[in-house]
């Protein structure tokens, strides 16, 4: 009996607290797994501590794929969250469907608050944007890749981390290899050795001004200049100055963490991870390399990871709140936080003044050379790409590439395959948007 | 001579509704579904929509890639039941003969009947692993450079390995009950014919067993077909890259990771009439020479 009237009293006390706090509870699927989801967590309980009036409630739905392919099936349910994280490949899925999500900068305007795309640092400006510059998404885990290295192999070597493709071929790769290391692994082919070799080296990735200017795009992926770095990485293997573990990300970040391999070319935002890891060497980080042939004048790298996409069918209540929401998000003390412990770059200027004014970069230089090199010169193509079923093209990529890579193909064989398959798959997703 | 029957129309009727709604709703409402949507291109988020008539099946028809997974399906399933319908006949033909221990021994060969697919797979990552499985490491001393996740024939070996492993308990089985149901009198008997064992075997016992073979083989062909979906999914750890892959995943990749809807309904319609022409052949031309006792 008592317990009874001790139950009923909490149940009539929740009920008078949810009347006197009515909170405007919003939900946040994301694709952030363990320590980077620990993280996201703590940005969303910092966020429904830091006021009244709304709580927003973080669910990991997997990887990037199976948290955009749940978003998809949720909204045709009519089910779905308010804030969606979708990563760079499902960028024009997303944002092609228009009318499935609200574009940021009318969220922001609409519910009063401040906007000025000049607040964000150069290089993650436009990649989520629309072809007039308007943004659609909000850069949420914004990383590039970077190259890592493990500092007493190099010492041992007696070698300086390589800025060029030409550097690294003909000094730094024999003195590790004559160190006893693998001297280089890498863990996204399409990624870092296709999007962002296009990026570094200012060359065209796509028709339509890389995809933005509309969805009757064709790739132009089948470009000298590629074909010749995929040759020297053949070369470079048969040599044993690269090795190539598999599709798999952490397949081939695993040797480098082992210390087997002495660089690996992962994400900025493997640097939290690394750290925490406790590899027993000292590691840092420079930029991607670039061919000298190709070019002397390097640019700036596409970001990647994702962006926070504002979804449609909600109440001006709910949308209040994620703008809000994405106001905590941009401000400098949260980014700052967000880059201290993962190391995806801060997305504004304020938080990388306060980044370093806080000394962050004497401590830890590995942590800045992502958002270095994301703040080098642009040029005409490095704005981002807009491809639709891009997931499936990277797929193509990745599997052309291991057959480049274990002989079972040519270079040039290769990238014809993917140039046709990446445009027959572009023009079904045209047809799609019809 | 009375015959037993319902007086109205409606009892059975009543009877067979929730069978035949979760039927229904369940089989034919999506897969009427899956055939609408192989004839558009539709945006994902369900906004745009173009009717591409069959386009969606001579895209496919075109694609070399689809085809080479096509054929690797083929031979993977081919291979899958040979395998684990052999290796469970000699096993289950063993474990017949045994007389002492027999409870125990045969629970030993059943019991990795209850490990999962996506478990199957990932012990064979376990085992198959570049750099620490202990599978890898064995083919390293006779000199093969076994490399899982790289390349294509190794990852298709651990496939079909993971794959035949999984399923060899589930055949044995009913193999063996299969064994046990033969009378004793008709072994007797067949001794005084033929003093052979392994002769005996094949005229005797194995069209005896013909009914279980049959009936095992349709499973066994079906797991092999879609339920390793599990085992392939977890081998690949969701990148596919160069690695071979079976149609079934071919449909999940495409329609649940690349949103492209049309294309995947267009390959499960395909799927949906290669196991009903599978079944009425089955049925037809094997059946017909197949004795039930």
């Amino acid at each position: 009996m008592k317990l009874l009237n001790l139950s009923a009293a909490a149940l009539v006390t929740s009920f008078v607290g949810q009347a006197a706090f009515a909170e405007t509870e919003i939900t946040w699927w994301h694709a952030m797994g363990g320590q980077l989801g620990e993280t996201v967590n703590e940005v969303a309980e910092k966020f429904n501590a830091s006021q009244d009036d709304y709580k927003i409630i973080p669910v990991f739905k997997g990887s990037y794929e199976e948290t955009l392919t749940s978003g998809i099936a949720a909204f045709r349910a009519g089910e779905h969250p308010n804030v969606i994280q979708v990563f760079d490949a499902g960028a024009a899925t997303v944002i092609g469907a228009k009318g499935a999500t609200i574009p940021v900068q009318d969220l922001l305007a609409d519910n009063g608050i401040a906007f000025d795309i000049n607040d964000y640092i150069a290089g993650v400006r436009y990649f989520y944007a629309d072809s007039d510059g308007k943004m659609i998404g909000m850069p949420f885990n914004s990383s590039t890749p970077i190259m890592y290295y493990n500092a007493g192999a190099l010492a041992k070597a007696g070698v300086e981390p390589p800025k060029t493709w030409e550097e690294f071929q003909s000094v730094t790769a024999p003195a590790l290899k004559d160190a006893g290391y693998i001297p280089l692994s890498q863990s996204h082919l399409p990624w870092i050795f296709t999007e962002n070799f296009f990026s570094r080296h200012n060359l065209q990735f796509a028709s339509n001004n890389n995809g933005y200017d509309g969805a009757d795009t064709q790739i132009m992926v089948d470009n000298p200049a590629i074909k010749a770095h995929f040759t020297a990485l053949t070369e470079w293997k048969d040599k044993g100055l690269f090795e190539w573990y598999g599709t798999g990300w952490g397949d081939n970040a695993k040797p480098f963490e082992d210390g087997e391999v002495a660089m690996w070319l992962g994400s900025s935002g493997s640097f939290g991870g690394l750290l925490k890891k406790d590899l027993g060497f000292e590691f840092s980080a420079t930029m991607l390399p670039y061919w000298e042939a190709v070019t002397t004048e390097p640019t700036q790298t596409f970001i990647g990871g994702a962006a926070l996409f504002a979804m449609s069918g909600k109440s001006e209540e709910e949308n209040k709140a994620t703008a809000e929401f994405f106001k905590f998000l941009t401000n400098a003390d949260t980014q700052y936080f967000w880059h201290q412990a993962t190391g995806y770059v801060p997305i504004t200027e304020a938080a990388y003044e306060v980044a370093k004014a806080d000394g962050h970069y004497e401590k830890f230089p590995a942590a800045e050379v992502g958002i270095e090199q994301l703040t080098l010169p642009a040029g005409d193509f490095t704005r981002g790409y807009r491809m639709g079923f891009y997931v499936q093209i990277r797929d193509v990529m990745n599997r052309e590439y291991g057959r480049i890579l274990t002989g079972e193909t040519s270079v040039d064989d290769a990238f014809a395959t993917i140039q046709e398959e990446a445009n027959q798959l572009l023009e079904r997703f045209a047809k799609t948007q019809g | 001579m009375k015959r037993a029957g319902f007086t109205t129309v409606w009892l059975p009727v009543a009877l067979l509704l929730p069978q035949l709604s979760i039927i229904a709703i369940f089989f034919y409402w999506p897969a009427g579904w899956a055939v609408q949507s192989s004839f558009y291109l539709q945006d994902p988020f369900g906004f745009g929509s173009t009717f591409v008539g069959l386009d969606n099946y001579t895209d496919l028809g075109r694609n070399t890639e689809y085809l080479r997974i096509a054929w690797f399906t083929v031979i993977y399933t081919c291979l899958v039941t040979f395998f684990s319908l052999a290796i469970a006949l000699l096993l289950a033909v063993k474990a017949d003969k045994v007389i002492r221990g027999a409870r125990t021994y045969r629970t030993l060969l059943m019991w990795v009947y209850a490990v999962a697919p996506p478990v199957a797979g990932f012990m064979g990552i376990m085992f198959f692993d570049q750099r620490t499985g202990p599978i890898t490491d064995l083919f390293q001393t006779v000199g093969s450079d076994f490399k899982l996740g790289v390349n294509y024939t190794d990852t298709a070996t651990a496939m079909v390995i993971a794959a035949v492993w999984k399923q060899i308990p589930v055949n044995f089985i009913f193999f063996l009950s299969g064994l046990q149901s033969i009378p004793k009198s008709v072994n007797e008997a067949a001794i005084i014919d033929n003093r052979s064992a392994t002769g005996r075997f094949w005229q005797v016992t194995f069209p005896l067993l013909a009914p279980t073979t049959f009936f095992l083989l349709i499973i066994n062909i079906t797991y092999a077909l879609f339920d390793t979906f599990g085992i392939i999914d977890t081998l690949l750890k969701g990148e596919p890259g160069n690695n071979p892959m079976t149609l079934v995943y071919k449909v999940f990749l495409d329609g649940f990771r690349g949103n492209d809807l049309g294309g995947s309904s267009a390959q499960s319609v395909i799927l949906m009439v290669l196991v009903l022409i599978l079944t009425v052949f089955q049925f037809r031309l094997i059946e017909r020479r197949i004795h039930y006792t």
